[in-house]
């Protein structure tokens, strides 16, 4: 039952030849069986997962209507605040956090009867590749435990992967959906920018976050898409865009959709193997119909430092909140109130967070305010247009989403540099506030290959129609064997 | 442009952070490091472009100004690490 689809389960409930408590009671046990290994949860809130799984199975032994999601397992990344639970962001500074509240994607879960079955581990304040800057425990990919799942949202692609739940929340800064999902073959999503609402969801860089779903199959990305997406009064960038049903974009014909290829992601630093499989799945593409075309964005090669710059000035800023004062981890020693606050947040946060913190505040500081974060405002302008341009030309752009398979541990940690390139073809999607899914396509050396399909704004069904047409003639099955 | 540690320490101050030694001469390196990376956007020609902060179209968000219910005071102060009496509690500011 483990590697079954969510929308399997579902049918499956609603045919009554399973019960949610059962369903919910095999995820606690695969968690129990394999978690030892992977260390993808945080915690399991196992009583409350079967209390809330037979009360589904109350309304539906009573044919009472259930949420679109009613029953299924999952899980969401530590960054989400789900009300009288804790919220860590996988952070000492906020290792005491109750969350007093629900993020609007928990109360729209709840409301569609998922069962939340836990909280999934992540890179600090969702800061890294590799989910090696957690500062409770690193998560190892389900394919090879010696490797890294991808970040930050490592656990909550590693937790789908495994077979632990049918589907996970984790959130999207520079590639921390794509790239996980990615390294640990499974979909990722990453909405447009304001698609999903970010009330409740930790701040890291505010003009860069999205929520998304890690999934299985392209089928339940689009489920549970229908389930989060939408306008959200309390998110003052949520965009009044109607919800769509996004499973009507499946399995579609996708004959004369215009694909292009922009060189710039299959050139230098992209691993042979990435691009054979990739290449295979353009070759499928071009089978069923599509007009694929070499396109270029020069722009994207400074998608990068714009987004160190960008992100790291939003990251001082935001996680200024972290005083020691309203929540969080307060030094037991000090001097006066100054003290105090640099004492908790020195001993509070990590290092790799220190440094953004750090670089961001040199950023914004008088005198290099110009010729960092305003130079990298214009040059996310050029950025923003050039993909504009592109998307004249063609409805949709395809890409590896990862230089490389997953990596082993240590290899780029010590590095930051080297690590910021594992998320070169992921970082311009989000400098420009587009959507763009990753799938998986193929294998090297035992390690799932993931390729990326880049959509303009709004334009999720689009993306979701040419994945699901890839994902057929690719059938992707592998599992791990763990 | 490069830092040295006295910029180091200028920064970790308006961050509120502070570091050992040998933190500090990491952190040149690591801070010079993405600097020189960063310069590379010194190539972009930027004279004529405005700058960006949203995505798509900006649009203003208005609501009605009616007043709503906000969160409890008590579950406002569930994650104080000291409170007394309904408020935060923070050492003494002024002598």
């Amino acid at each position: 039952m483990h590697f079954k689809y969510a929308h399997e389960i579902k049918d499956l409930l609603i045919k009554k030849e399973v019960s949610a408590e059962e369903v919910v009671k095999s995820s606690i046990e695969r968690i129990k069986e394999v978690d030892g290994k992977i260390d993808a949860f945080l915690e399991v809130f196992e009583e409350d997962a079967i209390e809330n799984a037979k009360s589904v199975d109350k309304k539906i032994a009573n044919g009472e209507e259930v949420g679109a999601l009613a029953g299924i397992p999952m899980a969401i990344k530590d960054n989400i605040c789900l009300k009288n639970q804790k919220t860590t962001c996988a952070s000492k500074i906020l290792e005491n956090f109750t969350s007093p509240y629900d993020a609007t994607v928990v109360r729209k879960l709840k409301e569609s009867d998922a069962i939340i079955i836990g909280r999934l581990n992540m890179d600090e304040f969702a800061m890294g590749s590799s989910t090696e800057n957690s500062s409770i425990k690193k998560t190892k990919n389900p394919y090879d435990l010696e490797r890294v799942p991808g970040g930050s949202s490592g656990g909550s692609a590693a937790s789908v992967a495994a077979g632990e739940v049918y589907f996970s929340l984790g959130s999207d800064t520079g590639g921390s959906i794509r790239q996980p999902a990615s390294l640990c073959g499974v979909v990722g999503f990453k909405p447009t920018y304001g698609r999903v609402s970010r009330y409740g969801l930790v701040a890291f860089a505010s003009s860069l976050d999205q929520i998304g779903p890690f999934t299985r199959d392209v089928e339940d990305c689009a489920l549970v898409l229908n389930t989060i997406c939408g306008k959200d009064n309390l998110d003052s960038t949520s965009a009044n865009v109607d919800v769509e049903d996004f499973t009507t974009y499946l399995n579609k014909d996708i004959k004369g959709i215009r694909v292009g290829l922009p060189k710039e992601y299959f050139g230098e630093g992209i691993d042979e193997g990435v691009k054979r499989e990739v290449e295979k799945a353009v070759e499928a593409l071009k089978l069923l119909g599509a007009e694929v075309k070499e396109i270029s964005l020069p722009m994207s090669k400074y998608s990068l430092p714009v987004y160190y710059i960008l992100s790291s000035s939003e990251a001082s800023s935001n996680l200024a909140r972290f005083d020691g004062i309203r929540y969080g981890y307060r030094a037991d020693e000090f001097e006066d109130l100054v003290d105090l606050y640099v004492k908790s947040r020195s001993i509070g946060f990590g290092s790799e967070v220190k440094r953004r913190i750090m670089l961001g505040t040199y950023a914004l500081s008088s005198g290099y305010y110009d010729a960092y974060y305003k130079k990298a405002l214009k040059v996310k302008r050029l950025i923003i247009e050039e993909f504009k341009r592109a998307f004249e030309e063609v409805d949709l752009i395809v890409s590896p989403t990862s230089p490389s398979v997953a990596f082993k541990f240590g290899e780029k940690a010590d590095d930051p540099l080297k690590m910021y390139l594992s998320d070169v073809c992921t970082v311009p999607v989000n400098i420009a506030g587009l959507p763009a899914v990753s799938m998986p396509v193929g294998l090297s050396e035992g390690l799932p290959v993931g390729l990326q399909i880049i959509g303009n704004y709004f334009q999720e069904g689009k993306i979701l129609s040419l994945a699901s047409s890839i994902e057929k003639i690719v059938n992707f099955n592998a599992r791990p064997l763990i | 442009m490069s830092v040295d540690k006295k910029q180091v320490d200028y920064v970790a101050k308006l961050a509120r952070l502070e570091f050992s030694e040998d933190e500090k001469e990491k952190f040149v390196q690591d801070f010079n490091n993405i600097l020189q990376f960063v310069e590379q956007l010194k190539e972009v020609d930027t004279e004529n472009v405005e700058i960006s902060i949203t995505n798509y179209a900006a649009f203003n968000v208005l609501r009605e100004d009616k007043i709503e219910k906000s969160m409890d005071r008590e579950d406002a102060l569930l994650n104080a690490p000291d409170k007394e009496n309904g408020y935060f509690k923070v050492p003494k500011v002024v002598e």
